[in-house]
């Protein structure tokens, strides 16, 4: 089971790399693609099917959003030469990832270890989630009853975000005198 | 931003209300099966958006007009701040379950867990209405044109 | 612990291309690898050996071996909110390009009165 999980992870990684770099930005977004997807197996693997089903819809409409702006405007990526700077933001970049995780790697030796979690407090919304709320799935008792500001929150940001896209695109600027 | 060929339009026509019935049903079961609000809303932005992509947005601009996407957004949201605001109307907390302590049906039926289905169709509005408007704005609305 | 050290390797990847990219959309992507990296990084956290999906039923009662509920329950927003994210960002540089005709974020600088 953990080898299928490592399998999955160093396929995200590789496609992330690839939609970094590529130069065409039609590929790169299709490359993102393999990345969301890879993910929703990772999600059903460990054992979580609400999140599973909300990133397949999610990615599927961020891939038509991104391909509709990409189609409209240009496909081609910008241009920059190999020079010295480039070298130097490359090896300075290495550095900094592998100081990372050398943190990373010592942070991790004082959190519970991967696949013994301490539910401190998920203990309680497992015994008491069905006397509590009525409800049977267990995580929507959690964002809709027990947790609900957080589900709030999310809304208006959602809103929010919606009203920006709408006021930015209105194509209704000042007049040129 | 063309339509497509006959046998896509043939075939949308055959498939987008299944799939906008698949969104209603995993809103609707938020309570008892994985899914919930989020997912539900977002397959019903999806049936949407599909007839557009497939009927091209000159056929399609006739059309938004009526399907007033930033209105069914604000009443989503405000419907589910309303069922959040009935708990202190009564006299308890923000977000208090009143239905649920009113009259609890059974557990794993459809009918029960008090507020949580309604939340769940005011989210599943919102979503919707709010992936909708960002598809149109980006892809079919030309210049000056208002949702 | 493998598992949670690639994680963080995904994260530092899309750091790096919001940092060093010079395109506009090449720095959304970078900003979806990152939350990507996140969402994957809270599920692992709460994942239980020999557990199964937190959901009740007939035969699964309340004391039943499950993974964690609590993650999974922020993660379901944070995906949600990504997505808006995704689309400000999509829209900017959309906008961006209708007044400058270019992406590259070095020639952007000029502000015009």
């Amino acid at each position: 089971m953990l080898t299928i999980l490592i399998l999955f992870v160093v396929l995200m990684i590789l496609g992330a790399i690839v939609a970094l770099e590529s130069k065409d930005l039609l590929s790169g977004i299709i490359s993102l693609g393999i990345i969301g997807f890879a993910l929703t197996i990772v999600f059903l693997v460990l054992q979580a099917p609400d999140l599973a089903i909300v990133q397949i819809v999610i990615e599927t409409l961020t891939l038509i959003i991104l391909i509709a702006a990409v189609l409209k405007t240009t496909r081609e990526d910008t241009t920059e030469e190999f020079s010295a700077r480039k070298a130097f933001l490359w090896f300075a970049g290495l550095i900094f990832i592998g100081i990372f995780l050398l943190a990373a790697v010592k942070t991790f030796q004082h959190v519970p270890k991967f696949g013994h979690p301490t539910l401190r407090m998920a203990q309680l919304y497992i015994d008491q989630g069905l006397p509590l709320t009525g409800a049977s799935n267990l995580v929507a008792a959690i964002i809709l009853d027990l947790r609900g500001y957080d589900t709030l929150g999310e809304a208006t940001v959602l809103f929010t975000s919606v009203i920006g896209v709408i006021t930015v695109l209105r194509k209704m600027g000042r007049k040129r005198t | 931003m063309r339509g497509m060929t006959l046998i896509v339009k043939c075939i949308t026509q055959l498939m987008a209300p299944s799939i906008f019935l698949l969104g209603i049903y995993v809103v609707l079961h938020g309570h008892l099966t994985p899914g919930g609000g989020f997912a539900g809303g977002v397959l019903m932005a999806g049936c949407f958006v599909l007839i557009v992509l497939a009927y091209g947005s000159e056929e399609a601009r006739s059309e938004v007009r009526k399907w007033r996407a930033s209105l069914s957004e604000s009443i989503g949201i405000f419907i589910f701040w309303l069922l959040a605001m009935l708990g202190v109307i009564q006299g308890s907390y923000f977000f208090y379950n009143v239905i649920a302590k009113v009259n609890p049906g059974q557990p794993y039926t459809l009918f029960s867990a008090g507020i949580i289905p309604l939340c769940n169709i005011a989210i599943g509005i919102e979503v919707a209405a709010s992936l909708f408007a960002i598809f149109i704005t980006l892809a079919v609305l030309k210049v000056g044109e208002k949702l | 612990m493998i598992v949670l050290v690639l994680a963080i390797l995904l994260f530092l990847i899309g750091l790096y291309g919001v940092l060093v990219k010079r395109n506009l959309i090449k720095i959304a992507i970078g900003f979806m690898i990152m939350e990507y990296a996140v969402n994957l990084f809270f599920a692992l956290i709460g994942y239980r050996e020999g557990g199964t999906a937190p959901i009740l039923s007939e035969g699964f009662g309340a004391s039943s071996f499950f993974v964690d509920p609590l993650p999974q329950a922020l993660v379901l927003t944070a995906i949600v909110i990504g997505l808006g994210t995704t689309a400000l960002l999509v829209s900017f540089a959309v906008r961006i390009y209708e007044k400058y005709d270019t992406f590259d974020v070095r020639k952007i600088r000029k502000l015009r009165g």
